[in-house]
C-alpha cells in the first residue's frame, strides 16, 4: 500500500521533470541574426526541481492532504442544512434575481464608463452560460466547441453589415437563427456519439470553425477581423457625435443634451441586459415545458425515455440548437460592442471560460449561472497582475470546487409541477 | 393483434432467444414463463426495439415491427415495464408521468414559449391523466415527491402507470410482482385484470410468481434456455410433463 503510494509519487515526480524541463530548461536567444538554444538561469532548475520534489511529497501523502480539505469548513454555509421547501425557495430565487435586475439597471448611472463596458461584457457572458447551460447542464451533453455558434452570430452581424449595411436589430434575430441552424446541422450527426466522444468532436468543430474564420481571408478578413461594424440604435437614433447612415437621427441633438460617449456605453449595456433578461425568461420557460421535462428525462435515463417515446436526436438536437441560438444572440452583442471582431476572440479557451461559468454555477442554475459568470469576468480583471497566472488560478479554483462542492456553487433544483389535487 | 414468430437472438456465440412464437389476442393477459437465464427479457428487449432481432417476425396489428427503433414500437402503442424499475428518480411522481406524455404535448415550441390557450388545455389535460392514474394505482398523495424516494412497491406501480399515461393497446410487464410482499401482489393482480377489462389492453407478462401467472393468465408460454417448451392455457401448462420436469418439478 505505502510503497505502491511512493513508487505512484516518484513517478508523477519524474513526469513533472520530463514535462518542465524541456519547457522551462532551456531558453531560446537571439543572438545577432542567429537564435541560440542556452541554458536557464540556475533559479529556473531549481524551480523546476523543487516543483519535482513538491508533486512527489504531495502524491506520496495524497490521501491524508486530501482528507484535510475535505475537513476544512464547507464553502457554503447553507450546506448539510435540509434543502428549503421548492415554493419558498422558488420564491427567494426569483426575489434575488429580481433584485440583480434592478440594481443593475440604474447601476451603470452611478459608476465609471470602464466599469460599465466591463458589465456589459458579464452580461454577454452570462447569455452564454444560459445557453450553454441547456446543452450541459440540463440535456448533459458535454459541448466543448460552444464558442462556434458564438463565432458564427458575431461574424453573420459583421459580414452582413460589412456587404448590405444591416442594422443591429435586423442582425439579431438572423444571427441567432443561423447559430441556431448551424447548431442543428452539426448537431445531427454527433449527437448519437456519447460522452467523451461528443466532448471530442464538438472540440474539433469549434476549432474548424475558428480555423475557417482565419483562412477564408476573401470573406472574412482572416487574422485581421472585420471592423466598422454598427452600433445598435434606439429608434433610428444613433449614438456618435456624428451620424453615420443617412436617415438617422442622433440621440444627444434629439434630447437636446450634450454629446457624451458614456451614453453608447450605457445603451449597450441596457440592451445587454435586456437580452441577457429575456434569455433567462425564455430558458426559464422551457425549463418547464415538455422539452425540458424530455431533457431532464433523457439525462436521467435515456433507456427509460427511449422506452417511453422520446427520439434521443430529436430530444437532444433542441437543446443544442437552442443552446446555439443563444450563443448567437450572444455574438451578435458582442461584435456591436467591440466594433471590430477577428478569430482571436472565439478561441477554445472563451468555451473553456464559458463552460467554466456553468460548472462552477452548478449546472442547471440559472443564479448559480450568474453569479459565477459574474466571478470568472470580473475576479481576474481585479487582480490584473496575476493576469499571466489566470489560467493556474482558474484550474486550481476548479480543482478545489470539485473537491468542496462538485455540484457547483448553487446546485441546480429545476423547478417541479405540482399537483393541486391531491387525495 | 401481436404475432411474433420464430424469433431469435444471438449474442455472439449465445444464442439466448431460439425459435420463440407467442399470440396475443385483443383484450388478453399471455404470460412467459422459464427458469433464470431462459431468455425471457431478451424476448421483451426485441418487441420493444432494444434489440434488433438476429431472425424471426414480429407482427403488430398486421405491421412487421421487427428491428424499428425503439421509441417509435412505443408510438405503435407497445410499451415495457423494466425488470430493474427505471423511473426518472430526480422527477417527481407526477413529472414522470407527464413526460410519457411527451407526445400528447408535443406542440410547437412557440405555443409553449407564448402559453397559448391551447398549449395550456393540453398541459392540463395531461395533469388530469396523470391524476387520474395516480388515483388508479394508489400513489395521488405522492403526486410531488421525488420518484427515488418511493417504496420499492409503489416505484413498480408508478412505473405500470407511466406507461397507461401513453394509452397503449399492448402493456408488457417483466416481472412486476418482484420485490412486492404478499399483500402487494394481490393488488397487482387485481390491477393487471382491470388494465384488461376496463382499459381495453393486452398485457404480455413476465413473471415468476407461479400463482399470480395461474392466477390471471388467458395464456402461457414455457420458455427454456432460449427455445419453446410448451404453450397453452395455465390448466394445461399445470399438467403438461415436461414443463414440470424442466420447470415447475424443481421449484
Ligand atoms: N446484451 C446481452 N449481451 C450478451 N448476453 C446477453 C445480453 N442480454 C442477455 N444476455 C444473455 O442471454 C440470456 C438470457 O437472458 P435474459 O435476461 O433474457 O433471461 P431472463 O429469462 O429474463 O432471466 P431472468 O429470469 O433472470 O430475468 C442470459 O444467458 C444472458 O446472460
Ligand atoms: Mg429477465
Amino acid at each position: 500500500m505505502a510503497a505502491n503510494n511512493y513508487r505512484h509519487a516518484l513517478f508523477c515526480a519524474i513526469v513533472t521533470l520530463i514535462i518542465s524541463f524541456p519547457i522551462l530548461g532551456f531558453n531560446l536567444e537571439a543572438k545577432g541574426v542567429n537564435i541560440e538554444l542556452t541554458g536557464a538561469k540556475t533559479s529556473t532548475i531549481v524551480a523546476v526541481i523543487l516543483a519535482a520534489v513538491a508533486v512527489f511529497v504531495f502524491q506520496a501523502y495524497r490521501d491524508s492532504f486530501m482528507g484535510l480539505l475535505g475537513k476544512l469548513p464547507k464553502l457554503n454555509p447553507l450546506a448539510g442544512r435540509e434543502p428549503m421547501e421548492q415554493s419558498k425557495r422558488v420564491k427567494l430565487e426569483s426575489w434575488v434575481l429580481t433584485g440583480i435586475v434592478v440594481l443593475a439597471l440604474f447601476w451603470p448611472f452611478v459608476v465609471s464608463r470602464g466599469s460599465v463596458d466591463l458589465a456589459t461584457l458579464v452580461l454577454i457572458y452570462i447569455m452564454l452560460a444560459l445557453g450553454l447551460n441547456v446543452v450541459v447542464g440540463l440535456a448533459g451533453l458535454l459541448d466543448l466547441g460552444y464558442v462556434a455558434f458564438y463565432a458564427v452570430g458575431a461574424y453573420t452581424f459583421a459580414l452582413l453589415s460589412q456587404y448590405t449595411g444591416i442594422s443591429f436589430w435586423m442582425a439579431l434575430p438572423i444571427g441567432a437563427l443561423l447559430a441556431g441552424l448551424t447548431g442543428m446541422i452539426l448537431g445531427f450527426p454527433v449527437l448519437r456519439l456519447r460522452g467523451d466522444y461528443l466532448a471530442i468532436v464538438t472540440l474539433g468543430f469549434g476549432e474548424i470553425i475558428r480555423i475557417l474564420l482565419n483562412n477564408w481571408t476573401t470573406l472574412t478578413g482572416g487574422p485581421n477581423g472585420i471592423g466598422g461594424i454598427p452600433e445598435p440604435t434606439l429608434f433610428g437614433m444613433e449614438f456618435g457625435r456624428r451620424i453615420k447612415e443617412e436617415g438617422n437621427t442622433s440621440f444627444h441633438e434629439t434630447f437636446g443634451i450634450a454629446y457624451s460617449g458614456e451614453h453608447k456605453v450605457i445603451f449597450l449595456y441596457l440592451i445587454a441586459l435586456v437580452l441577457a433578461v429575456i434569455t433567462a425568461l425564455i430558458i426559464r420557460r422551457f425549463m418547464r415545458m415538455p422539452v425540458g421535462r424530455a431533457w431532464e428525462a433523457l439525462r436521467e435515463d435515456e433507456i427509460a425515455a427511449r422506452s417511453l417515446g422520446l427520439s434521443r436526436t430529436a430530444v437532444k438536437l433542441s437543446a443544442f440548437t437552442i443552446g446555439a441560438f443563444f450563443a448567437g444572440f450572444a455574438g451578435t452583442v458582442f461584435a456591436s460592442k467591440q466594433g471590430f471582431i477577428s478569430p482571436e476572440s472565439f478561441v477554445f479557451l472563451e468555451s473553456a471560460i464559458i463552460l467554466a461559468i456553468v460548472v462552477l454555477g452548478g449546472m442547471g442554475s440559472q443564479l448559480g449561472v450568474i453569479l459565477a459568470a459574474i466571478a470568472v469576468t470580473i475576479l481576474p480583471e481585479l487582480a490584473r497582475e496575476f493576469s499571466e497566472y489566470r489560467m493556474l488560478i482558474f484550474g486550481a479554483a476548479m480543482v478545489l470546487m470539485m473537491v468542496w462542492r462538485p455540484q457547483g456553487l448553487l446546485p441546480m433544483r429545476r423547478i417541479h409541477i405540482t399537483l393541486n389535487k391531491q387525495g | 393483434m401481436l404475432e411474433v414468430k420464430n424469433l431469435s437472438m444471438r449474442f455472439g456465440g449465445l444464442l439466448a432467444v431460439d425459435g420463440v412464437s407467442l399470440d396475443v389476442q385483443e383484450r388478453e393477459i399471455v404470460s412467459i414463463i422459464g427458469p433464470n437465464g431462459a431468455g425471457k427479457t431478451t424476448v421483451f428487449n426485441c418487441m420493444s426495439g432494444f434489440y434488433k432481432p438476429s431472425g424471426g417476425k414480429i407482427i403488430f396489428e398486421g405491421k412487421e415491427v421487427q428491428g424499428i427503433p425503439d421509441y417509435k414500437i412505443s408510438r405503435l402503442g407497445m410499451v415495457r415495464t423494466f425488470q430493474h424499475v427505471r423511473l426518472f428518480t430526480q422527477m417527481t411522481v407526477v413529472e414522470n408521468l407527464l413526460v410519457a406524455q411527451h407526445r400528447h404535448l408535443n406542440t410547437n415550441m412557440l405555443a409553449g414559449l407564448l402559453g397559448t390557450p391551447n398549449y395550456k388545455e393540453r398541459e392540463q389535460s395531461a395533469l388530469d391523466r396523470a391524476a387520474y392514474w395516480l388515483e388508479r394505482v394508489g400513489l395521488l398523495d405522492l403526486a410531488n415527491r421525488d420518484a427515488g424516494n418511493l417504496a420499492y412497491g409503489q416505484q413498480r406501480r408508478l412505473e405500470i402507470a407511466r406507461c397507461m399515461v401513453t394509452e397503449p393497446k399492448l402493456l408488457m410487464l417483466d416481472e412486476p410482482a418482484a420485490g412486492l410482499n404478499p399483500a402487494e401482489t394481490k393488488e397487482l393482480n387485481q390491477l393487471i385484470v382491470s388494465l384488461k377489462e376496463d382499459y381495453n389492453v393486452s398485457v404480455v407478462l413476465i413473471e415468476h410468481d407461479m400463482s399470480l401467472v395461474m392466477d390471471i393468465s388467458d395464456r402461457i408460454n414455457v420458455i427454456n434456455q432460449g427455445r419453446p417448451l410448451a404453450s397453452g392455457t395455465p390448466e394445461e401448462i399445470r399438467h403438461n410433463d415436461d414443463v414440470i420436469k424442466a420447470y415447475l418439478g424443481e421449484a
